[in-house]
C-alpha cells in the first residue's frame, strides 16, 4: 500500500465524516468545531498535492481567523440547540429534494463515467513545483494581477459596505 | 537511522522544552520577589530550586474538578488544545546551525519545511480555540467573558503580527526560518534594519501569549481567573504549561525574526576551529532567547493592566498602521537600496 493512499484515505473519511455530522449537529458550537476539523481535512488533502502554502493558509484564514469569529458570535448571542422543523412537505421541498438528486447525479455520472479515464493521470515533475508560494506568487501578480487585484477591491468596498451598515445601527 | 534522527530530536526538544517551562515558573517567582523586594521561593531545596517540581506534583495529585452544568467533552478538549498547540510549533524553530554527528549532517530543527513561518502563525491561530472553548465549556459568566476577550484579542493582534512578519520575508526572500536567520549576518539583524516592525512584532507577541499588559482574558481582579476559572489539577497545569511554552516560542521567534538567530556581529568574522562554532552560535541562541524570556517577565511585573478598550484602540488604531507603516519602510529600503 502507497503511504499516500493510506493518507488520502483518512483524511478524505475525516473530511466526509465531519462534514455529515456538521449538518446533523443540534449544538452550533459543536457544528463550528466539526467545520474546523473539516477544514484541517482539507488542509492535509492540500499538503498531499504538494500545495503546503494553500494548505497553511488554509488553517490560518478559514480555520484560524474567520472560524474564530464564528465561534465567537456563537458564544456571543448563546444560541439554544436548533428546534426540529415542524412544517410539513410543501413544493419547495419537494423541488429541492429533486433538483438535489439531480445534482448529485449529475456529479456521479461525471466521475464516474466521463472522467474515469482522467482520473489516473500521472503527476509530471512540474505539478510537484507548482503549489510552491513562488509560483503562486508569480501566478498571482503576472498571469492573474488584474483578477487579483479585482478581488482585493471587492474585498475592500465589502468592508467600508459592513462598517457602514454597523454605523448605521447604532446612531 | 532515517526514522531515528527525527525521533530523537522530538523527544530532546520536548524534554528540553518541559525543563525549561519548569524553571521558567521559578524564575519567574523569583524575579517578581527580586523586583517587589521580597525574598520569593527559599524553602523547598537549596534556594528554594526545588519549588517547580513540588508544584508540579502537587498539581497531579488534587482532584479534578468537572462543573456539572460544564460541556464535559469540550471542557476536557480545550486545555489539550493549547497544549498540543503550543508544543507542535517547536518543530519549526531551529536551535543552530548544521552539525555533523557520527558522519551525518543534522539540522538542529524537528522539521524543516518551505513555509515555516507561516506554519508558526497558522498554529498561534489555532491555540486561541483552546481560550475560548474552555470558556465557553466552562458555563460560567467569567470564564465566557474571558474566551471571549482571548478570541477579540487574538484576531486584533494577529493582523499586525502578519503584517510585521511580512517585512522581514521581504527582506529576506523566503518563508524557511534558516533563510530568514542566514539574511541576517554581522550588524544586519532585523531589529536594527527596521525598528518600527521590530516593536510592533514585540508587543503583538505579549498579546498573542496572554502575558500582562495584555492578559485580559485571566484578568484575576474582574474575572477570577478568566478562561481557567473552572479548571483544576492537570488540566490547569496543561494550560499553565501552555502558556509558558508559548512566551518561550515567542522568544524564539523574536531571535529568529529580528535577533539574527545565532548570529552575533564579531564572533561571525572571527576564525574558530570548526567544531567549535556549532556550540558557541547554539549558546548565543539560547543566550537571547534567555534574555527575551527575563525581558518577559521584567514587563509583567513592571507594567500594569490595559483595558478592554485601550487594548482594542491600541491594537486597531495604533499598531496596524504602523505595522504598514513599517511594510512601506522595508519596501522603499529594498526599492531604492538593493539590501
Amino acid at each position: 500500500m502507497n503511504i499516500e493512499i493510506v493518507a488520502f484515505a483518512i483524511l478524505a473519511t475525516i473530511g466526509i465524516a465531519s462534514a455529515i455530522l456538521l449538518v446533523l449537529q443540534k449544538n452550533p458550537v459543536y457544528s463550528a468545531l466539526l467545520l474546523i476539523l473539516h477544514f484541517m481535512a482539507l488542509a492535509g488533502l492540500y499538503l498531499l498535492l504538494n500545495a503546503q502554502f494553500i494548505a497553511v493558509l488554509q488553517i490560518l484564514v478559514y480555520a484560524g481567523a474567520i472560524m474564530v469569529l464564528f465561534v465567537f458570535v456563537i458564544m456571543l448571542l448563546n444560541l439554544q440547540n436548533e428546534q426540529a422543523l415542524v412544517d410539513n412537505f410543501n413544493i419547495r421541498k419537494i423541488v429541492s429534494f429533486i433538483l438535489g438528486v439531480v445534482l448529485f447525479l449529475q456529479f456521479a455520472v461525471f466521475f464516474l463515467v466521463k472522467a474515469k479515464n482522467d482520473i489516473d493521470i500521472k503527476k509530471s515533475p512540474d505539478s510537484i513545483d507548482a503549489g510552491s508560494i513562488q509560483n503562486i506568487g508569480e501566478a498571482l501578480f503576472t498571469t492573474y494581477l488584474i483578477p487579483f487585484e479585482i478581488a482585493s477591491f471587492l474585498l475592500l468596498v465589502a468592508i467600508i459596505g459592513s462598517i457602514f451598515l454597523a454605523k448605521r445601527k447604532i446612531e | 537511522m532515517v526514522v531515528l534522527i527525527p525521533l530523537a530530536k522530538i523527544a530532546i526538544a520536548i524534554s528540553i522544552l518541559l525543563f525549561i517551562v519548569t524553571y521558567l515558573v521559578y524564575f519567574e517567582r523569583k524575579i517578581s520577589a527580586w523586583i517587589q523586594d521580597r525574598i520569593g521561593p527559599n524553602r523547598v531545596g537549596p534556594y528554594g530550586l526545588l519549588q517547580s517540581p513540588a508544584d508540579v506534583l502537587k498539581l497531579f495529585f488534587k482532584e479534578d474538578i468537572v462543573p456539572s452544568a460544564a460541556t464535559k467533552f469540550v471542557h476536557s478538549l480545550a486545555p489539550v488544545i493549547s497544549l498540543t498547540v503550543a508544543m507542535s510549533t517547536y518543530a519549526v524553530i531551529p536551535f543552530g546551525p548544521d552539525i555533523e554527528i557520527f558522519g551525518q549532517k543534522v539540522r538542529l530543527i524537528v522539521a524543516d519545511v518551505d513555509v515555516g513561518i507561516l506554519f508558526i502563525l497558522a498554529f498561534a491561530s489555532i491555540g486561541v480555540y483552546g481560550l475560548t472553548l474552555s470558556g465557553w465549556a466552562s458555563n460560567n459568566k467569567y470564564s465566557l467573558l474571558g474566551g471571549l476577550r482571548s478570541s477579540a484579542q487574538m484576531i486584533s493582534y494577529e493582523l499586525s503580527m502578519g503584517i510585521s512578519v511580512v517585512g522581514v520575508l521581504i527582506l529576506a526572500g523566503s518563508l524557511r526560518i534558516y533563510d530568514i536567520i542566514n539574511s541576517q549576518q554581522g550588524w544586519m539583524w532585523n531589529a536594527f534594519i527596521q525598528p518600527i516592525g521590530f516593536i510592533t512584532f514585540v508587543v503583538a507577541a505579549f498579546a498573542e501569549t496572554n502575558r500582562l499588559p495584555f492578559d485580559l482574558p485571566e484578568a484575576e481582579p474582574e474575572l477570577v481567573g478568566g478562561y481557567h476559572t473552572e479548571y483544576s489539577s492537570l488540566k490547569f497545569a496543561m494550560f499553565f504549561l501552555a502558556e509558558y511554552a508559548n512566551m518561550i516560542i515567542a522568544s524564539c521567534l523574536i531571535t529568529t525574526l529580528y535577533l539574527g538567530g545565532w548570529h552575533l556581529p564579531f564572533i561571525d568574522s572571527a576564525t574558530l576551529s570548526y567544531g567549535l562554532m556549532p556550540l558557541i552560535s547554539v549558546m548565543i541562541f539560547v543566550a537571547k532567547v534567555l534574555f527575551l524570556l527575563f525581558f518577559f517577565i521584567w514587563v509583567r511585573w513592571s507594567i500594569p493592566r490595559f483595558r478592554y478598550d485601550q487594548l482594542m484602540n491600541l491594537g486597531w488604531k495604533v499598531m496596524l498602521p504602523l505595522s504598514l507603516l513599517n511594510l512601506m519602510w522595508v519596501a522603499l529600503l529594498v526599492y531604492f537600496f538593493k539590501i
